[in-house]
C-alpha cells in the first residue's frame, strides 16, 4: 500500500493505482474526458492535470502512478490554470450549439465549461468543420464538429466490443473519428459509445431531437431480453418511453447494455400494439369489453376441461414473461386440471425434467467470471445470444483467462480463444464427450462407460488441459445446447466434465426468467413445450409467445393451433398470424408497463415497477391471469399486488434465489449420431429473438436483421452439386422454402445454417435435424 | 560529408570514395574491431555500460540524455525479448547528419547496435529510417545483408554464442515518429502517436517489452568508445560534454553541410568551417539545435561554444546539432510562420493542447504575417504557448511553443511592425535575394 | 489484387517482425501497394488490412496519418518540394514557385496530361542540399536550382 495525500486528505492505495484512482477513493473530483474506468488510459484530453508536489509541471491524474508519500493538489492555482487552459483549447473549435444539441443537459463539456471556461472567447479564427457520417440506424454522427478527440469510442471498440469499427483517421487538428469509408457500425454493443461520448458527437439516432434530457423522468427497470438481468434506466416523457440507458451495476451489466436492451423500446410505440380485447365471433375477431372476453375465456376453458379432460389444455409462455405471470399461468393451468404448461418454447429434449435436483442456473455469480482461469462455452452464438456475457468472457480472455468454445456455428465471438471446436449439431455431444474423455485420460481416471469409443483429438486435449490447470474453471452451456435434440446428454456430459475437472457447470440461460420460470413452477407434469404440439390439444393459452417464431418447430406448432377449438393469446402485440389463429386476443402490458420480477441466470431476484401506463385497454398480464383464476373460482388468486404474488413464490426475497442446482440424477448419456446427408443448424438472430425486439424499427434496419439465408460452406455446396446456384429450395419435415445461398466456409461440412425465429423460415420444421437443399 | 576539426574525427574518418559504406571498406578502416573485442574478450555488459557512462556520451537525438545511464535502466533479468531501437527518423528541420552517417558509414551503426544489444541483453533490434530517404534505407538494408553474410549479425555472432539480429523499418512521412514512443507505435504498425510516460520504454517498450532507443549518431559513437575507452571519448570534448559531434549547418552559409567537431568548439570556428556567411551578409539569428530549439540572436550566438552547456546558457538547446543560419534578408515573422505551420501540420493530433494549440498559434502568426495582426496578438501568443508547454503527452508541444516564444522575445520589433504597419520590416526584394535561387537564373 | 511480386515483397517485410506481430508490416505493405498501384484506394487499403489480419479502419488510420501515402490518384510523377525553414532560406519556397509556374499547377494539383503532381513537403532531412525535392517518394534530388529543375523535368518521361 502507498500513502498519498490529496488536497490535504490522506489515504492509502494499492501499488499501481493512479492519482485518479486515489482521488476517487477520497472523493476528490478531478475533471476529465478521456479517462474512463473501464477503458485503457490514453491521457490525451489533458483535462485532469493536477499539481504534484516537487513535479515541475502539472501531471495528468489519470495516467500518473501514485508514489509513496505523494502530495497532490487538484485545485491549486497551478492545477486550475492548467485545467482552464485545456478547457479553452477544447472549446475553441467546439460549436456553440448547446441549445440544439442532444447532449444538452448531460454534457460533460458543458458542465465543466461552466466551471473552467473563460468568460470571453480569445479565439477569433474560423472553427473547424467536420463532416457528418452515416454509420447505420443506431448511432448518429451528424455533428462530428463537436468531437473532442478523447478516443473513448475507439477504445471501446477495440477493448470492450472486441472489434475496431471506429478509428481516428488523419492527424493534427484534422483528426477525425470515422468508420472505414462509410461502413456502418455493427457491433451489438455499439450504443454504449453514445453513453461514452462525453459530448454530443455520437448521439442516439432513434432518440435524436425527440426530447431534451431534462424533460425526461428516469425510472429503474431490468432488461427482459436475456438472462443477464441487465439493469436499466427507462426514460419517460408524457407516458411514453423515449430512451433506455444503462443503470450501472458492477455485478451485473457493469456500465454497459446491449443495443437490444437499448433500442427495443421502439417496439412499445409501434402500430402493432393490441389495444382492445378481441373475440372470434362467426369466424372473425371483434373488439369486445374485458368482461366479455374474460367470461368467454373462462367458459371456454372450463368447457374443454370438462369435455376432454384437463390435459387437453396447454399453456405456453415466453421465458421473458415475469415471474408473477409465469406463476399465475401455471397455477391457472393446473387449476384447470392440466399439467401441460411450459415456458421453454425452443426446447426439444426434456429428459432431465423432474430429474434435476434444483433449478438450473449459471453455476456461479456473474461477478465471479473475471476470477476464472478457464472457461469452456458449449453450444452458443455467444455475442448474439448473450452480448454482455460474451463481453465478460472477452475481458477474461484479455486478462489471460483461457476461454474455449465448442459450438456448431462458425461466427466470431471476438474473443481471443484458447481453442475452438466447431462441429455439426449431431456431433456436438461427441465433441463434448471427447473433452470429458481427454480430461479423464489426462487425470488417469475412469469416466462414463458410454464414452468407451470416444477418441479425443488435439483441440479437445487442449480444452481439457485448460480445465485441468489450477484455479477456478467453468463450463457454460449456451442456448443452443439447451435447444439441442440431445440437450440432456449434453447436460450430463457437462456435469461429468465438471466432476472430473473441478469446473463449475452452468447454464447461460435463454430468456430473462430462465431461472424464474423454474422457481415459478411453470414446468410440465404432462406435455412439455414440444409435445403439446406433437399431440395437438383442444385449447391453448399463450402468454407473450408467437409460436410461428418462438417454437422449436414453428410449423408443427402453427398446425396444432389451427386445429384447436380455443386459442387464447395474452399479448401486447397483434400480428397476422395471431389474427388468423387466435380465438381470443387479450391485450397485456409490455416491458416497462407492468411491475414484475426477473430471476436471472445467476439467480439474482430483481423486481421492477411499471414505469408507464399500458396503452388502450391493455392490462398487466398478471392481473388478467388473476381475474381469470377468480372467474374460474380457483382459490389463491387474490393477490393485491405483483409483490404479493412474488412473495408467494420466493418468500420474502433476498438478493439471490435459493434452490439452484444443476445436478441431475438418473439420466443417461446417449451417444448415437443419426446419419444425415445434410443437417440444419438454427441460430436465433439477435433482433428476431422475442416479440418486443422484432418490432423495434431501428434494430430491424441493422445488418443483424437481414433476412435469413442458407449459409453453407463451398465444400458442402459442391458435394450437393449446387455449387453454381445463388438460390436454393430447402425442404424440411414441415415445409419448404426458397432462400438465397450465402457461402460461409466456417459452417461445418454437411450442414446448412438457416436462422429460426423468422417468418421466412418458420414453415420448415425443427431447429436441428435432416434437411434437403436443391437448386431453385 | 565534410570532415574538419581539431582532432581526428570519430564518426566520419576515412570516408573517402564511393565504396566507403561497404563492409569491406569498413573492415579495412578497423570496423567491427569493437564488437569482436567485446565478444572475444567476453567483456561484461556492466563493464561496457560503465565505459559508456564514463565517456559522457549524451544522446545525439535532441534531448541529450546520458546514454550510459539510459542503458542501465534496462531490466537485467527480464525473461523474454528485449529490444534495441535506433532512431534514424531525423525529421527535425535543420538536421541531416543521420542520413549521412547511414549513407557513408552504416556499419558503424550496425556495430554500435550489436554492442548495445550485447550490453543490454537484447537479441533483436530495429532501425527506424526516415521516410523520405528511401535510397538510404535501401543502402542500409544492403549493409545489413553484408553484415549478416559475414556472420556479424544473426545467430551465434562470430561463434560467440551471442545472437543479435537487426532490421530496418522504413517510415513514411511523419515528423512525430522521431519521438521515441511514437516511433515504437509506428513499428507496431499503428499511427505514430506518442505514449504517455511512465511507463518508460525500458519497462514497456516495443511490443510491451523492455526497449532502449538511441539516435543513429549515439550508436555510431559506441564502437569508438569501446575501442579507445570512455576517458578518451570524454577528453575529446569537454567535461559533461564528451566526444565529438556532427553539426548540420544549413541556411545562409557558403558551404552548408555536416561538420564533425569536438564539443566545446567555438561557434565562430564552425561558421568559418562552413565557409562563412553567404554573400558576406550579417548573421541575424541562429537556431542552434534544430527547429525546436529557441532562436538565438546573431551577436549572442557568436559568443557561444558548441556544447550542451554553453548553448543552454544562451537560452537555447544544442538539440540534435542542427545549426540554422539566418541572415538579415529574412523576415522573422515569415520564418516563424513557416515553423509554426510545420508543428501544426505534424502534431499527431491526440492531445488537446498540442492539437488545438499548434493550429491556433499558426493561425495567429499567419495572420500577423499577412497584415491582419491585432494589438493583443503577441500577448495571446505568449499565453497560448504557456498553456501548451509542459501540458502535452510528448515534447512536440514544447517544440512548437519554444520557437514562438523566442522569436517574439528576440524580434518583438519586427512583429510589432507587422501588426502596426501591416507589412514587413525587411523589404520584399531583399528577402527574395536571400535564397540565391533566382540569382542563378540571371 | 496485388501482383505476386508485391506480395512476395510484403511477405519479406512480415518476416522482419515477431510471428504474432504481422501488423508491424502495414507501413511497408501500404508503401509497396502504393508503388504498384500508384495510389491507395479504399479497396487496396482493405486488401492490405485483410492480408495482415487487421481491421480495415486500423490500416486506414495508418494510411491517412503518414504524409507519403496518397489516398487520391496522383500524376505519373509526384514531386514533393521541401519548403521548411532551412530549405526556405536556401530557395526551397522559390523552387516550389518556379515549379508551379512551369507546370501551371499549385500544390496538391496534377498537370492536365496527368504527368506531374506537386506537393509541399516537410523536412526531408537533407537541409544542407536545399532546395531538395522527392520524386514519387523514392528518389531524392538535391541542390535543385532552376537549371537542375529544368533538367529533371526534361528527364522525367
Ligand atoms: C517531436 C520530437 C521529435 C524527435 N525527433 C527525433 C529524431 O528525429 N531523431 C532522434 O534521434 N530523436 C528525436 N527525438 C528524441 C527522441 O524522442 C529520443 O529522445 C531520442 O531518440 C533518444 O536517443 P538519444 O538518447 O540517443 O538522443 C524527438 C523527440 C521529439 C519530442
Ligand atoms: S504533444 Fe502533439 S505530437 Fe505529442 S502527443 Fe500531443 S498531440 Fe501528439
Ligand atoms: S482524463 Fe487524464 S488526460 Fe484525459
Amino acid at each position: 500500500m502507498l500513502e498519498i495525500e490529496i488536497d490535504g486528505k490522506q489515504t492509502q492505495v494499492p501499488a499501481g493505482s493512479t492519482i485518479m484512482d486515489a482521488a476517487q477513493l477520497v472523493g476528490a473530483y478531478i475533471p476529465h474526458f478521456c479517462y474512463h474506468k473501464k477503458l485503457s488510459i490514453s491521457a490525451n484530453c489533458r483535462m485532469c492535470l493536477v499539481q504534484v508536489e516537487k513535479a515541475p509541471k502539472p501531471l495528468p491524474a489519470c495516467a500518473t502512478p501514485v508514489t509513496n508519500g505523494m502530495k497532490v493538489f487538484t485545485h491549486s492555482e497551478l492545477a486550475v490554470n492548467a485545467q482552464k487552459g485545456v478547457m479553452e483549447f477544447l472549446l475553441i473549435n467546439h460549436p456553440l450549439d448547446c441549445p440544439i444539441c442532444d447532449q444538452g443537459g448531460e454534457c460533460q463539456l458543458q458542465d465543466l465549461a461552466v466551471g473552467y471556461g473563460g468568460s470571453e472567447a480569445r479565439y477569433r479564427e474560423d472553427k473547424r468543420v467536420v463532416f457528418q457520417k452515416n454509420v447505420g440506424p443506431l448511432i448518429s454522427m451528424q455533428e462530428m464538429s463537436r468531437c473532442i478527440h478523447c478516443t473513448r469510442c475507439v477504445r471501446f471498440g477495440q477493448e470492450i466490443a472486441g472489434v475496431m469499427e471506429l478509428g481516428m483517421a488523419n492527424r493534427n487538428m484534422h483528426s477525425e473519428i470515422q468508420t472505414f469509408v462509410g461502413r456502418t457500425v455493427d457491433s451489438e454493443l455499439s450504443g454504449n459509445m453514445i453513453d461514452l461520448c462525453p459530448v454530443g458527437a455520437l448521439t442516439s439516432k432513434p432518440f435524436r431531437y425527440k426530447a431534451r434530457s431534462w424533460e425526461l423522468s428516469r425510472r429503474k427497470s431490468v432488461s427482459p431480453h436475456d438472462s443477464l438481468g441487465t439493469n436499466l434506466y427507462v426514460q419517460v416523457k408524457n407516458n411514453r418511453v423515449m430512451r433506455v440507458l444503462p443503470r450501472e451495476n458492477e455485478d451485473v451489466n457493469e456500465c454497459w447494455i446491449s443495443d437490444r436492451d437499448r433500442f427495443s423500446y421502439e417496439a412499445l410505440n409501434c402500430s402493432d400494439r393490441l389495444l382492445k380485447p378481441m373475440v372470434r365471433v362467426d369466424g372473425s375477431l371483434r373488439e369486445v369489453d374485458w368482461s366479455v372476453a374474460l367470461d368467454y375465456v373462462a367458459h371456454g376453458l372450463k368447457d374443454v376441461a370438462r369435455t376432454h379432460g384437463g390435459n387437453a389444455i396447454a399453456s405456453l409462455a415466453s421465458p421473458s414473461s415475469t415471474l408473477e405471470e409465469l406463476y399465475l399461468l401455471q397455477k391457472l393451468t393446473r387449476g384447470l386440471g392440466s399439467g401441460c404448461v411450459d415456458f421453454r418454447p425452443r426446447r426439444r429434449d426434456f429428459a432431465t425434467d423432474a430429474k434435476m435436483v434444483g433449478a438450473p442456473w449459471l453455476g456461479l455469480r456473474l461477478s465471479e467470471i473475471k476470477e476464472l482461469d478457464a472457461a469452456v462455452v458449449v453450444g452458443s452464438v455467444l455475442r448474439k445470444d448473450h452480448p454482455l456475457f460474451a463481453q465478460r468472457l472477452r475481458q477474461l480472455a484479455r486478462k489471460s483467462g483461457k476461454v474455449s468454445l465448442i459450438s456448431v456455428t462458425g461466427d466470431d465471438p471476438l474473443i481471443n480463444l484458447n481453442a475452438r471446436i466447431t462441429v455439426a449439431p449431431s456431433q456436438l455431444p461427441f465433441a463434448l464427450a471427447a473433452v470429458v474423455k481427454a480430461v479423464a485420460a489426462l487425470k488417469g481416471i475412469e469416466t462414463l462407460d458410454e464414452l468407451e469409443n470416444v477418441q479425443p483429438d488435439a483441440a479437445s486435449v487442449s480444452i481439457a488441459e485448460s480445465l485441468l490447470a489450477d484455479g477456478k474453471k467453468a463450463v457454460f452451456l449456451g442456448n443452443l445446447a439447451e435447444q439441442h435434440p440431445s440437450a440432456s446428454t449434453i447436460h450430463v456430459l457437462a456435469n461429468e466434465l465438471g466432476r472430473l475437472s473441478g469446473a463449475v457447470v452452468g447454464f447461460i440461460g435463454e430468456g430473462a426468467n430462465c431461472v424464474g420460470g423454474h422457481l415459478a413452477g411453470a414446468l410440465p407434469s404432462s406435455g412439455n413445450a414440444y409435445d403439446m404440439f406433437v399431440e395437438p390439444r383442444k385449447a391453448y393459452i399463450l402468454l407473450g409467445v408467437e409460436p410461428e417464431l418462438d417454437c422449436h418447430n414453428p410449423g408443427m406448432a402453427s398446425a396444432a393451433l389451427k386445429q384447436a377449438s380455443l386459442v387464447v393469446m395474452l399479448t401486447p402485440f397483434k400480428s397476422q398470424a395471431m389474427l388468423d389463429t387466435a380465438d381470443v386476443l387479450l391485450p397485456v402490458a409490455a416491458f416497462t408497463e407492468t411491475s414484475g420480477t426477473f430471476v436471472s441466470a445467476e439467480g439474482r431476484i430483481q423486481s421492477v415497477a411499471g414505469v408507464c401506463q399500458t396503452p388502450g385497454d391493455a392490462r398487466p398480464a398478471w392481473k388478467v391471469l388473476r381475474v381469470l383464476g377468480n372467474l374460474l373460482d380457483f382459490g389463491g388468486f387474490d393477490q393485491e399486488s405483483s409483490e404479493a404474488v412474488r412473495n408467494e413464490i420466493v418468500g420474502n426475497p433476498g438478493e439471490f434465489a435459493g434452490g439452484l442446482d444443476n445436478s441431475v440424477a438418473g439420466v443417461s448419456v446417449r451417444l448415437e449420431a443419426a446419419q444425415m446427408d445434410l443437417q440444419r443448424i438454427s441460430d436465433v438472430p439477435i433482433y428476431f429473438a422475442d416479440s418486443l425486439v422484432r418490432r423495434a424499427n431501428s434494430l430491424q434496419e441493422t445488418r443483424d436483421s437481414v433476412s435469413p439465408t442458407a449459409r453453407v460452406s463451398a465444400g458442402t455446396l459442391k458435394s450437393l452439386g449446387i455449387a453454381d446456384s445463388s438460390l436454393t429450395r430447402v425442404v424440411q419435415s414441415s415445409g419448404e422454402t426458397v432462400l438465397s445461398i450465402a457461402v460461409d466456409n466456417a459452417v461445418p461440412f454437411g450442414c446448412v445454417q438457416i436462422s429460426a425465429a423468422h417468418a421466412s423460415t418458420s414453415m420448415l420444421g425443427d431447429m436441428f435435424g435432416a434437411i434437403k437443399m436443391e437448386s431453385a | 560529408m565534410t570532415i574538419l576539426g581539431a582532432i581526428q574525427p570519430m564518426l566520419t574518418s576515412g570516408l573517402d570514395g564511393d565504396n566507403a559504406w561497404r563492409l569491406e571498406h569498413y573492415l579495412k578502416r578497423g570496423g567491427y574491431s569493437a564488437l569482436k573485442k567485446v565478444l572475444a574478450e567476453k567483456i561484461s555488459p556492466d563493464e561496457i555500460i560503465g565505459e559508456v557512462k564514463k565517456s559522457g556520451l549524451r544522446g545525439r537525438g535532441g534531448a541529450g540524455f546520458p546514454t550510459g545511464l539510459k542503458w542501465s535502466f534496462m531490466p537485467r533479468d527480464y525473461q523474454g525479448n528485449k529490444y534495441v531501437v535506433c532512431n534514424s527518423d531525423e525529421g527535425e528541420p535543420g538536421t541531416f547528419k543521420d542520413r549521412d552517417i547511414l549513407r557513408y558509414n552504416p556499419h558503424s551503426v550496425i556495430e554500435g547496435m550489436a554492442i548495445a544489444g550485447y550490453a543490454m541483453g537484447a537479441s533483436c533490434g530495429y532501425n527506424y529510417i526516415h521516410g523520405e530517404i528511401w535510397e538510404i534505407y535501401k543502402r542500409f538494408e544492403e549493409a545489413l545483408d553484408e553484415a549478416r553474410s559475414a556472420g556479424l549479425l544473426g545467430a551465434n555472432i562470430l561463434g560467440s554464442g551471442f545472437d543479435f539480429d537487426l532490421f530496418a523499418h522504413h517510415g513514411y512521412g511523419a515528423y512525430i515518429c522521431g519521438e521515441e514512443t511514437a516511433l515504437l507505435e509506428s513499428i507496431e504498425g499503428k499511427k505514430g502517436q506518442p505514449r504517455y510516460k511512465p511507463p518508460f520504454p525500458a519497462n514497456f517498450g516495443l511490443y510491451g517489452k523492455p526497449t532502449t532507443i538511441n539516435n543513429t549518431e549515439t550508436f555510431a559513437s559506441i564502437p569508438w568508445i569501446v575501442n579507445l575507452g570512455g576517458d578518451a571519448f570524454l577528453n575529446a570534448g569537454k567535461p559533461n560534454n564528451g566526444g565529438t559531434k556532427i553539426f548540420s549547418i544549413s541556411g545562409h552559409v557558403n558551404k552548408p553541410g555536416n561538420y564533425e567537431i569536438p564539443l566545446g568548439t567555438p561557434f565562430s570556428t564552425l561558421l568559418e568551417m562552413a565557409g562563412g556567411m553567404r554573400g558576406g551578409r550579417r548573421l541575424k539569428a541562429c537556431i542552434p539545435g534544430g527547429s525546436s530549439s529557441p532562436v538565438v540572436p546573431g551577436d549572442v550566438m557568436m559568443q557561444c561554444t558548441m556544447d550542451y552547456d554553453s548553448i543552454a546558457k544562451a537560452g537555447s538547446m544544442l538539440g540534435s546539432g542542427a545549426v540554422i543560419i539566418i541572415d538579415e534578408t529574412v523576415c522573422m515573422v515569415k520564418a516563424l510562420e513557416r515553423l509554426s505551420y510545420f508543428y501544426y501540420e505534424e502534431s499527431c493530433g491526440q492531445c488537446t493542447p498540442c492539437r488545438e494549440g499548434t493550429s491556433w498559434l499558426y493561425k495567429i502568426v499567419h495572420r500577423i504575417e499577412n497584415g491582419n495582426g491585432r494589438e493583443d496578438d503577441l500577448e495571446l501568443l505568449e499565453s497560448i504557448t504557456g498553456n501548451i508547454m509542459g501540458r502535452t503527452i510528448c515534447a512536440l508541444g514544447d517544440a512548437a511553443a519554444l520557437p514562438v516564444q523566442s522569436f517574439v522575445k528576440h524580434f518583438r520589433d519586427e512583429f510589432i511592425y507587422h501588426i502596426e504597419q501591416k507589412k514587413c520590416l525587411v523589404p520584399v526584394d531583399i528577402q527574395r535575394a536571400g535564397s540565391g535561387f533566382f540569382s542563378a537564373l540571371s | 489484387m496485388l501482383t505476386t511480386e508485391s506480395l512476395q515483397r510484403i511477405d519479406r517485410e512480415i518476416e522482419k517482425y515477431p510471428a504474432d506481430q504481422k501488423q508491424s508490416a502495414v507501413m511497408a505493405a501500404l508503401a509497396i501497394a502504393q508503388e504498384e498501384r500508384g495510389w491507395l484506394s479504399n479497396e487496396t487499403i482493405e486488401f492490405v488490412a485483410n492480408y495482415l489480419g487487421m481491421a480495415p479502419i486500423a490500416a486506414y488510420e495508418v494510411a491517412s496519418f503518414y504524409s507519403m501515402y496518397d489516398l487520391n490518384p496522383v500524376g505519373k510523377y509526384k514531386l514533393t518540394v521541401c519548403t521548411n525553414l532551412p530549405c526556405m532560406l536556401s530557395g526551397g519556397v522559390d523552387a516550389a514557385e518556379y515549379l508551379k509556374a512551369k507546370l501551371g499547377i499549385g500544390f496538391n494539383e496534377t498537370t492536365v496530361d496527368g504527368k506531374f503532381t506537386l506537393k509541399e513537403g516537410e523536412c526531408m532531412g537533407a537541409c544542407g542540399d536545399a532546395p531538395v525535392m522527392l520524386v514519387s517518394n523514392r528518389r531524392m534530388c538535391s541542390c535543385m536550382g532552376p537549371e537542375q529543375i529544368d533538367r529533371l523535368l526534361a528527364e522525367l518521361e
